[in-house]
Formats: structure tokens, sequence, C-alpha cells
């Protein structure tokens, strides 16, 4: 069963439209990937899934319907939102961001584990953990939103974009990171990105978005086979 | 030399209340960009509860934590019932609410405590506190103490808790706050108490001093207001600093600047800020404030 269901979403800024009644699914367990294009509606999807912007159509999240709920709650049902732009908190301590990011969760392991368990991902932020987040490097930033979602001990884990901005090194690294912690973890993946050759690379399931609508799916692989993808998305 | 040590203790007393008065406007202000100039007449109300508490014969500490506890629950409600409403709504608006806030809160006390002068009293003895050759006044000390207690805690409370961490989150970052799921609207209003419950200790130190009635606190919160604006008004830190100044320096020019002496004090407070906003806008301590256009 999926884990995410969304059928005829729409989304709206004012009077704009911005999602045209889209419907896809994140599998449990998996890692599914949602390209297009700057303005396709990507950063909205995901806004319109946490409660961020008002919507229309059916959101089921674990088979019970979410759609409406407030943003605060749904952190609580175990979905954690790595936003656009990283929304670090710039003059608090990296650690009082993993701090943050724990302030939701119910039982489980205990804080300093979850902590540890961060650090062991992003051993970075542990060298850095008295400093301020503001001083991070931007793939340092990204780092510290990804462990930030990871200690509410998320049943789905929302990526905003996490390769804008950064070196192609660091995506990578970012990248690696976020297939181990989906293995370790049994995290699910919901990630929207531009790069589609790397969102390709790591994603099972992928979706293509176009001006609000979503144009294909398939599997991850098929996606990448597919000509209109390699041509207008992949650049070969 | 002895004047001197003493004017700047009895200074460093009446500057800690300025400071904490400041520091409840700079919480609110950090938080939601509201001046609340109602902060002053809260003070007055949780004071004057003090006061009938003391009256019914409730000892003085007792009375004290009352008013605290009392106090905090009333800021977090005045927040839900009051300023909720007009949350997001032009400043313009949020300020004249404030202002009736104000005005409400003076002509209900007036009403039901008249406006004649009351005294009230300091739970530190009469008798000066002699070191060496120089005597200190034991409210002073006492005062200073107290504030310094409260401060002390409030720092710890915003540094080492979880709720304190979240409130700070939440002033600074609300759409990543709620990302995190913290409850914005609660931080706000737990912001509003705790602002509260610093005036009420603020009243209860200045009242002896200056005696209770409806409108004392509207000096002290002028120079409140200079405290914060020369501390600069983005920074806690700064805003109780700038009111240990402003306490010392009004006393020290009251005291040895003969044209000024005590009824040109208040005006000391005016030029802090008028001087503060020419030549540094954003205060000792505080960010400038930047806007994206």
């Amino acid at each position: 069963m999926a884990l995410l269901e969304v059928k005829a979403l729409e989304a709206q800024y004012g009077w704009t439209k911005v999602l045209h009644g889209i419907s896809f699914d994140v599998e449990e367990g998996g890692i599914t990937t949602i390209l297009g294009a700057n303005g396709a509606g990507k950063t909205t999807t995901l806004r319109a899934v946490c409660g961020m912007v008002k919507t229309r159509g059916e959101v089921r999240f674990d088979g019970r319907s979410i759609a409406g709920r407030a943003t605060e709650d749904l952190v609580r049902l175990g979905i954690a939102h790595v936003p656009e732009g990283r929304g670090t908190f710039v003059s608090l301590s990296v650690e009082e961001n993993l701090r943050l990011g724990a302030y939701a969760r119910r039982g489980g392991s205990s804080f300093a584990e979850d902590l540890a368990t961060a650090y062991r991902y992003f051993p970075v932020l542990a060298e850095r953990r008295r400093q301020l987040a503001g001083t991070l490097s931007g793939g340092e930033q990204q780092m510290l939103a990804v462990a930030r979602g990871l200690m509410l001990h998320p049943r789905l884990l929302l990526l905003d974009e996490p390769s804008l901005g950064l070196a192609p090194l660091v995506v990578r690294e970012i990248f690696r990171i976020v297939r181990t912690i989906n293995q370790e973890q049994r995290v699910s993946v919901l990630l929207v990105e531009q790069n589609a050759a790397i969102a390709l690379r790591l994603a099972d399931r992928a979706y293509l978005m176009e001006t609000g609508r979503m144009v294909m799916s398939g599997s991850a692989a098929e996606l990448r086979e597919h000509d209109t993808v390699r041509r207008a998305y992949l650049g070969y | 030399m002895d004047i001197f040590i003493q004017q700047v203790v009895s200074g460093l007393a009446t500057g800690g209340i300025y400071g904490s008065v400041a520091l409840a406007l700079v919480m609110i202000y950090e938080a939601t960009d509201i001046v609340n100039f109602a902060q002053g007449q809260m003070a007055v109300v949780s004071t004057y509860l003090a006061w009938s508490l003391l009256n019914a014969g409730t000892p003085y500490w007792a009375a004290f934590v009352a008013v605290l506890a009392i106090s905090f629950v009333g800021g977090l409600l005045l927040e839900r019932v009051v300023i909720r409403p007009v949350e997001g709504a032009p400043v313009l608006t949020v300020v004249i609410v404030c202002i009736g806030l104000l005005v409400i809160l003076n002509s209900v006390i007036g009403w039901i405590y008249s406006y004649v002068q009351k005294p009230f009293p300091s739970p530190f003895p009469d008798r000066p506190i002699r070191v060496g050759n120089i005597y200190f006044g034991a409210h002073d000390i006492g005062a200073l103490t107290i504030t310094i207690v409260v401060l002390i805690a409030l720092y710890a409370f915003f540094r080492f808790t979880t709720l304190g961490l979240a409130m700070r989150a939440a002033a600074q970052n609300p759409v990543s706050s709620r990302l995190c799921g913290i409850r914005i609207g609660w931080m706000l209003a737990i912001g509003w108490g705790l602002a509260s419950l610093i005036g009420a200790v603020a009243g209860m130190m200045v009242a002896p001093i200056v005696t209770l009635d409806p409108n004392m606190m509207a000096g002290i919160l002028i120079y409140a207001f200079a405290s914060a604006t020369l501390g600069g008004f983005t920074s806690p830190g700064g805003a109780v600093l700038g009111g240990l100044i402003v306490g010392v320096v009004e006393n020290l020019v009251g005291t040895y600047v003969r044209f000024i002496g005590t009824e040109l004090k208040l005006t000391v407070a005016l030029a802090v800020i008028l001087i503060v906003l020419l030549v540094r806008p954003s205060g000792l301590f505080g960010r400038a404030a930047v806007h994206r256009v």
C-alpha cells in the first residue's frame, strides 16, 4: 500500500491556480521523485501535502485523510519537510537546530542516541555542533536541514530541491546519505528536483510535472529511457 | 565620592526596573513586531492586584508569587483574546489596539481603586545597609537583586529548556518552526505571559519608590523605551543593559547637573531616545532592520 496517496489535488495562491488536480503515490519504504522545470509547481506540491497552502482534493497518509490539517499536526504524524531554502535557524547553534527537529517527536529512542545517529550520517555537523547555523556553508546547511528532518523519526521525508545552489560533489554526497537513510531507517522519501539526472539515479519511482499537471509517471528507469525526458531534462 | 557610589547603586536599582520593562517590550517586539504600549499598564494592574492581596493580609512573598502566576496567565489570555484577532493586521491597527488596551486598563483600575496615590510596601527593611562609610537603601539593593534573579531565570529558561528554544525559534523563523511542529500561536501567547510576569515584578519593585497610582508606569514606560532604544530593540541583553545605563545616567545627571534636578529627569530619557535614533538607530547591540523589497 502507498504511504502517501494524492488524488486530484488542486492548490492556488490568491486567484492563481498552481496545481490543476495532480495525483501521485509514494510507496512505503521507497524513494519517489517529482521532476520538473522551475515553476512547474513542485514546491507547491510539497507545501500542499504539508497543509501550508489552501488546497482541494484528496491527500491520504497511511490510509488516513490528512487534507486540510494543520502543518504542526502533520509533523506529529511523522511527515518531515525539508523546505526549499533549507529553513535553517541561522542564529541558533547546529545542535539547537537539531533539538528543534526532535521537538514534535514522540517516544522512541533518546535524543542523545538520535543526535549520535545524525552525526554519524553527517560527521561535519558534529564538528560544527556549537557553531551558529548561519555560519555553515550552503552544503552544510542542506545537510543540517536533512538531519533536522531525520530527528523527527519521520515515516515520510519530503525533500525540496536539496541540490539547489550546491557543488556537484556536495550534491552527490547528500544524495548518497539520503539513500543510506532510506535503507537504514526505513524512511520513505518524496524528492522534488530540477536536477533530473541525479534524482532519477536515486529514486525508484518518478513523476514528471509541467505547469501544475503530472504529464508522465513510471519507474525511474522508464523515465530515464524516455525520449522526451532525455532530451528536455537530461540533455542527451 | 560616597554620594557618587550611592547614586550609581540607586541608579542601578531603578535601571534594573527600566531594563526589565524594556526586556518585556523587546521580547514581544522580537516575536511579533508589536510594540506593546500597554506593557506598563499591564504591570500597574498586577501591582494593584498585589496591593489588594497584601491588604487582605497575605504575606508579602506569597502575594508576590501569586501575582506572578496570575500575571502570566493574564498576559497569555490577553494575547489569545485581544491580540490574536489582529495578528497580521497593519501596524497601525495593532498600535491602536495596544493603546486601547492601555486606556481601558487605566480606566478600569482608576474606577476600582480611584486615582488617589497609595503607599505600597517594600519587602525589604527600612534601615539602610552600611558598607564602610556608604549607606545603601535596602530596597534599592533588594530590588536590584530580585531583578537580577528574574533575569537570570529568564536567561536560563530561554537558553536551556526546550520550550524556551522553541520560543526563540518561533520568533526567528515561524515557517521552519511550524515544520518542526512548534505551535507558533502558543509560543506568542507564552511570550505575552512572560512579558506580563516581568512587568509585574517591575511594578512591585518600583511601587514602593514612586507610590502606587493608576499612572505609575507611564513614566517608567518612557524610560523603558529609552532603554530598549539604547540597547537595541532587537537585543534582549542590550535592553537590560540599556536600562541600567539609563538608570545610572538619569540619577547622576539629576544629582550633579543642578538645573535638571528631579523635575527634569524624564527629559533625560527622551534625550537618550532622540540621540540614539539620530546617531545609531539600531541601538548599541541591535541589528539594523533589513527589508526585502
